[in-house]
């Protein structure tokens, strides 16, 4: 009689435990769509973030470290190992925030490296991206076999770019199935704005007319966009509460802001047209950058800053 | 009791299905999807969500001149085609796969760098199912220098 009282209120505790978790399941969701309408709030009417209310699932896509490192090499950027973060700062990073940050940065001086054919730098960035990962308990993502096959295929520069692929979609799944986007954002700040760093430095205090480097770093204005909406979008987990890390990414964050509402990036309508020889559409448009040398040094010097903040 | 017995599995199995179609999505993203970017390179993100049918879901990314793109959007076959468009901020539907044979990938290349939507939905199933299906939907990007 008394074993069954026990296991019987042991049910219905049980029973009452679920029902809040699945309660507070359906609030989360609410709380989360509210965030969604707030961010529809700031909309200007040169953007594409227009009924983003309406569909169930809003994904924000920033270039991935790979991407951001071919785009700076497909502007003409020249390798200079010297910008790259220093390898030996890997013991520094003990926070959350600073290794996802550094797993982000680490891996777009990996690719960068790879893409430039530094097949033994690029050995070493993996090493150190693998460090970051595993501080951030995603050792899965970058393991033993991952170095050997990388090392095993140093003259094969697409299966290492196959190998950087896998190894951050890995990461990137495995935060984001496990209830971690916001460290994934990070991830994707940090990569980005290395990136950034890298191009605004190999322009230096050079001038900036008809510099094709200086074009694909004002348009990241575009991407920066979407770096907001990423982080507002992370700003609170599923149960309403604040995410720190995130937060205090915004504030460091707005400084860059500031520079990049000084610089214009006018789009006009595309027309598509499809192509006779191959299945490749080309998107025919034209893009107006408006940049003064001020404001790219302002820009250089904001990135710098931010950079610095991140790998020290 | 035999209610509360009930109750408890009812949600016991939600939660189990939950967990494993997160799984699966995983794994479909990276063993299925995927390979529909060959031979353009991944970029290495990840975008996928368990939908039902008849809802959305939206991504927005800036795309940059000088490299040709490869969008990858698949559902998991318990679902029927996905249906998918590129917007531009001109709110101009720049390709809709419902016009292409429900092809599941498109290429372009750009002139200039342009912010695009990609709008995904899942039709309704006029099938036998009682119940919409819930699966998951995948969209990835590939790319390659001109």
């Amino acid at each position: 009689m008394q074993s069954r009282y026990i296991s019987m209120s042991l049910i219905e505790t049980l029973s009452i435990f679920c029902l809040f978790a699945l309660f507070f399941q359906c609030s989360s969701n609410k709380s989360k769509k509210d965030t969604e309408v707030k961010i529809e709030d700031f909309l200007t009417d040169d953007e594409i973030f227009d009924d983003i209310d309406k569909a169930k699932k809003i994904f924000y896509s920033l270039p991935s470290p790979l991407e951001t490192a071919m785009i700076i090499k497909s502007a003409g950027a020249e390798y200079n190992e010297q910008l790259l973060n220093v390898l030996g700062n890997t013991e520094k990073y003990t926070t959350n925030k600073s290794m996802a940050l550094n797993l982000g940065i680490y891996t777009t001086d990996l690719s960068f490296a790879s893409l430039n054919d530094q097949t033994q730098t690029s050995v070493k960035y993996m090493e150190a991206a693998r460090k970051m990962a595993k501080g951030l308990d995603i050792s899965d993502a970058i393991d033993d076999q991952t170095i050997r096959r990388l090392e095993d295929n140093l003259d094969n520069s697409d299966v290492i770019m196959d190998i950087i692929s896998e190894t951050f979609l890995n990461s990137s799944s495995y935060l984001k199935e496990n209830d971690r986007p916001a460290v994934a954002a990070i991830v994707l700040v940090g990569g980005w704005i290395e990136g950034l760093f890298i191009a605004t430095q190999l322009v230096g205090d050079k001038q900036i007319e008809g510099n094709k480097l200086v074009n694909r770093i004002a348009e990241q204005k575009l991407s920066f966009k979407i770096v907001q909406r990423m982080l507002a979008d992370n700003q609170k987990n599923e149960a309403g509460e604040e995410n720190e890390d995130i937060a205090r990414l915004m504030i460091e964050m707005a400084d860059l802001k500031n520079v990049f509402d000084k610089i214009k990036v006018e789009t006009s309508e595309i027309k598509v047209e499809p192509s006779k020889e191959s299945s490749v559409a080309t998107l025919r448009s034209q893009t107006k950058i408006t940049i003064t040398q001020e404001v790219f040094n302002e820009l250089r010097n904001t990135v710098n800053n931010l950079r610095t903040n991140f790998v020290q | 009791m035999k209610r509360l017995l009930h109750l408890l599995s009812t949600i016991i199995l939600i939660a189990s299905i939950n967990t494993s179609l997160h799984a699966q999505c995983k794994g479909f993203a990276k063993k299925i999807c995927k390979l529909e970017l060959i031979p353009y390179i991944h970029d290495g993100n990840y975008h996928a969500a368990i939908l039902t049918e008849g809802e959305e879901a939206e991504l927005y990314k800036t795309f940059y001149s000088g490299q040709k793109y490869r969008i990858a959007v698949c559902g998991t076959d318990v679902l029927s085609v996905i249906e998918f468009q590129v917007i531009d901020a001109y709110k101009n539907v720049l390709y809709d796969n419902r016009k292409d044979g429900n092809s599941r990938i498109w290429d372009f290349e750009l002139e200039s760098s342009q912010q695009l939507k990609i709008a995904v939905k899942v039709p309704e199933n006029d099938g036998d199912s009682e119940y919409p299906q819930s699966g998951c939907v995948a969209i990835m990007f590939g790319f390659k220098e001109k």
